[in-house]
């Protein structure tokens, strides 16, 4: 497919969408400001940029969330301006959030129509027609789900499957992808990737979203970038490279992608012998199973697996997310360490960033200066009494060393982009002095320079002494940050790696099962 | 999803001082308050007295309400509030008219009578997941019981039934004209006085103590507290017992009020304590919320029912008013929020 510049007509492919000089305000602030997006049928065009450059809100312009803004939508030779959700979707544009957006007790069939149901005369439903129709939808696709099952029993991987049915059997021709790969393992970001192959050829256009530099480059046809709401170009992604793009989205140049220094040897501070976190009733193996290793401080050990892989059950186990259920002898700091629940291994220097904010991460309602001393608060209060000047000015010190970009101390987190909210909880975690920081997915929903900030300081903290367990999907990061990698398969470890040694083939293979020899 | 509504053009300190949920809660007072203006009921409305009147009667509701904040900001609900009220009339009643026991032992009993009650419904919501309503709604039907089985159903009066089925008049125990006497110049009753205190002290847990932090961080994200080291099932308790002894010190008023205790008293007032937490502004969702909102809604609750009584307005249609009058406050207060 020839590319095409910035402005120049397209010429083969039919052109499904053009935004033109989109602005939009928000109480006086301008938060998108002559934006420009074109889409062709049969390409995936990413809509790159930082967490704030304006992408949701071009998204939602263009969904119908938004009616009062300035400019031109044109879908195909039309002038639109959509004043609801339902009126974009009637002309064939759906919006798949990273959120999944069904309901959960409701079969896979239900969902799919819903509001739209099939019915016959006098209002009687024909669940079986509906069946069929949907079961034909799946097929298309290459998917076999039993349609009557309520969608809440599949993973998360075939609910977005399910939302991608649900979009196409509105006929629509401009499918919006915000993240859609966030909760997906490897196999089944490749079942997505076929899929939007699959929509492709079908002269469907995409417009994808995401912050994985690694997918951005095997999916893109184009990309377009916003920085602060302007924007800031378009180009075929094949002439686009990647040190040009991320300096296109942050606006200045990130020299070197991952900062990790070498590693050169501390004390063992954490030792896990024969872990075992039992799995719920009529599970078929153990979520981790007799599990052994150690970490020194200073290093970052890297957890690799796919997801059920017990990698994060691993990290959860031990923090005492699942209470004192875990079997098996770990010693911290040379001391026997018993896992019994968080407020226990806080008291311990222990530290847990979960994989999903939103979940268990934040309280969306408090501020960030509350967010902050959650988990330290006995420090701030002596005998039950917030001192609430010494919490105000470490909050303040937290925010500024972070470097969280808010209003104020005051704001509520909830209100905060991603990257800011991820860094609130780490300094959260900070706050209460760790010595062992588990991080799962630290830089998940983060964008290009917040991540290279978390980099940073992770390199900040082990050179501080404190000793790293990560868990990322992001194979480049692993492999550029993790001192050792230690692989898993069905909650057992099947590989243990060194830096050097460290492949994303071997990684794969190790998390697909092919137990070798333990290295090292 | 989705249904955001873009902010208008009017960014104005005016249209932020509108989004403040303080400001909502004194409008919808202020309203009723104008309400009370136009139907003054020949001049009733201007009386002191009208107003002396609303604070006293509303008192005890305010000071459930205070309880039903904390809970509601842990994201719970306690509907066993009434009853809890009912019971503990009865036992201050009893403890101290019939069995003449030295007044602060009655109290202090009382008050452990309430606490255990909530605390009881607490540790189930905590330690067996049972879901808050169902808890409290079990609560609620067995604190009636437990009242009307202690008083043997009779209302527990000065009247006291000798062995040979006549009546015999006890006097009244000091303690009662004490909560019932008034001061600041015969203006305040010491019943609006308690209420006032319940809801500072409401103040200083909420905003000052490391408990009243964990309120709002369970109640906003339950599992990040958790992971956090929150002593969630301890906070739930907490809440829970300090509903259950707001009851009781309601309860003791209540019975202090009606110079008996009445096994029936308090029936239905859980559903005035939300109404007054709803109406101030505390969102039912948890984990967010103030004493001050309560306080407002409060008197929003109390000038409403005044006005309607001063009007004469019969119960049927004051209970339809009143249903109707909630919807509309909570309405105004949930616009653009």
């Amino acid at each position: 497919m020839s590319q095409i510049g910035p402005g120049s007509p397209a010429r083969s492919p039919e052109r499904l969408l053009l935004m033109e000089d989109i602005v939009k305000s928000f109480s006086g602030v301008r938060v998108l400001d002559s934006v420009r997006f074109e889409l062709l049928a049969g390409e995936v065009h990413v809509l790159a940029g930082e967490n704030g450059a304006g992408k949701s809100t071009l998204i939602k312009i263009l969904s119908g969330a938004y009616s009062d803004y300035q400019g031109t939508i044109r879908l195909g030779e039309r002038t639109v301006n959509f004043r609801s959700p339902q009126e974009a979707l009637a002309n064939g544009i759906s919006v798949i959030y990273q959120e999944i957006s069904l309901v959960g007790p409701m079969s896979v069939a239900d969902n799919i129509f819903l509001g739209r149901e099939t019915v016959r005369a006098a209002g009687w439903l024909a669940p079986k027609v509906q069946q069929q129709e949907a079961r034909r939808l799946l097929e298309e696709l290459g998917l076999e789900v039993d349609v009557t099952r309520p969608v809440e029993e599949y993973p998360v991987s075939v609910q977005q499957m399910v939302e991608i049915v649900k979009a196409l059997s509105y006929d629509s021709q401009i499918i919006v992808m915000d993240e859609p790969t966030s909760s997906l393992t490897e196999p089944e970001v490749e079942r997505l990737f076929a899929i939007i192959g699959v929509l492709k050829q079908r002269g469907c256009g995409i417009i994808y979203i995401s912050h994985k530099m690694e997918e951005i480059y095997r999916i893109a046809d184009r990309i377009t970038v916003l920085r602060d709401g302007r924007y800031v170009g378009t180009r075929a992604a094949a002439e686009l490279p990647q040190a040009e793009l991320i300096r296109w989205m942050v606006g200045r140049e990130i020299s070197q992608q991952f900062p990790r220094r070498d590693f050169s040897g501390g004390p063992v501070i954490l030792k896990v012998e024969h872990l075992t976190v039992p799995g719920g009733k009529g599970a078929a193996h153990p979520l981790v199973d007799d599990v052994s290793f150690e970490v020194r401080a200073g290093e970052i050990l890297g957890l690799a697996g796919l997801q059920g892989s017990g990698n994060s059950d691993l990290l959860n186990g031990l923090f005492g997310t699942f209470g004192a259920t875990v079997r098996g002898s770990v010693s911290l700091e040379g001391r026997p360490f018993e896992v019994r629940s968080p407020a226990h291994s806080i008291d311990r220097s222990l530290a847990l960033l979960t994989n999903d904010r939103k979940a268990n991460g934040m309280v969306p309602q408090m501020s960030i200066s509350h967010n902050l001393t959650l988990a330290s608060l006995e420090k701030f209060s002596a005998l039950g009494w917030i001192e609430s000047a010494k919490e105000i000015q470490a909050g303040r010190n937290r925010m500024e060393s972070l470097r969280i970009k808010a209003a104020s101390l005051f704001q509520e987190v909830g209100t905060l982009s991603g990257g800011n909210q991820q860094k609130v909880i780490l300094g959260k975690w900070l706050e209460t002095g760790p010595r062992v920081l588990f991080l799962d997915e630290p830089t998940r929903g983060v964008d290009v320079a917040v991540k290279h900030e978390i980099y940073e300081l992770m390199n900040q903290w082990t050179a501080a002494g404190c000793a790293i367990l990560l868990i990322t999907s992001e194979m480049p990061e692993l492999l550029a940050m993790a001192d050792r990698i230690l692989v898993m398969y069905r909650g057992r470890v099947s590989a243990e790696l060194d830096r050097r040694q460290a492949t994303q083939e071997k990684i794969l293979q190790a998390a697909m099962g092919e137990t070798s020899v333990r290295q090292t | 999803m989705n249904g955001q509504i873009s902010p208008g053009p009017e960014n104005s300190k005016l249209a932020r001082l509108f989004r403040s949920p303080t400001v909502r809660a004194l409008l919808s007072l202020l309203v009723v308050v104008l309400l009370g203006l136009v139907f003054n009921a020949e001049g009733a409305f201007f009386k002191w007295g009208t107003h002396r009147d609303m604070l006293r009667q509303v008192s005890v509701f305010g000071i459930l309400a205070c309880g039903m904040t904390l809970v509601i900001i842990t994201s719970g609900i306690d509907l066993s509030v009434g009853s809890v009220l009912g019971l503990t009339a009865v036992l201050f009643s009893l403890f101290s008219i019939h069995l003449g026991w030295w007044p602060w032992l009655t109290v202090v009993a009382c008050f452990a009578a309430g606490a255990a009650c909530g605390a009881a419904s607490g540790a189930l919501i905590a330690r067996f997941n049972i879901q808050p309503f169902i808890a409290t709604l079990a609560m609620m039907v067995f604190a009636r019981g437990l009242a009307k089985f202690v008083s043997g159903g009779q209302k527990i009066s000065t009247a006291v039934m000798q062995p040979d089925g006549t009546y015999q008049y006890v006097e009244v125990p000091r303690i009662f004209d004490l909560l019932n006497a008034r001061i600041l110049g015969e203006n305040l009753t010491v019943v609006t006085l308690i209420m006032l205190v319940c809801v500072a002290g409401c103040y200083l847990v909420l905003a000052k103590l490391r408990w009243g932090r964990y309120f709002y961080a369970v109640g906003g994200n339950e599992e990040a507290a958790r992971l956090s080291g929150v002593p969630v099932a301890a906070v739930k308790v907490l809440a829970y017992g300090l509903s259950g002894f707001f009851c009781a010190l309601a309860g003791i008023c209540q019975a202090a009020q009606e110079l008996q205790g009445d096994p029936e008293a308090g029936m239905a007032y859980e559903l005035t304590a939300i109404a007054i937490v709803v109406i101030g502004g505390t969102s039912l969702r948890g984990g967010r919320g103030t004493i001050w909102l309560t306080l407002l809604g409060t008197m929003t609750i109390g000038y409403l029912e005044k006005i309607l009584s001063i009007n004469a307005v019969g119960e049927a249609s004051r209970l339809m008013l009143t249903g109707m009058i909630i919807i509309v406050a909570v309405l105004f207060q949930k616009r653009e929020s």
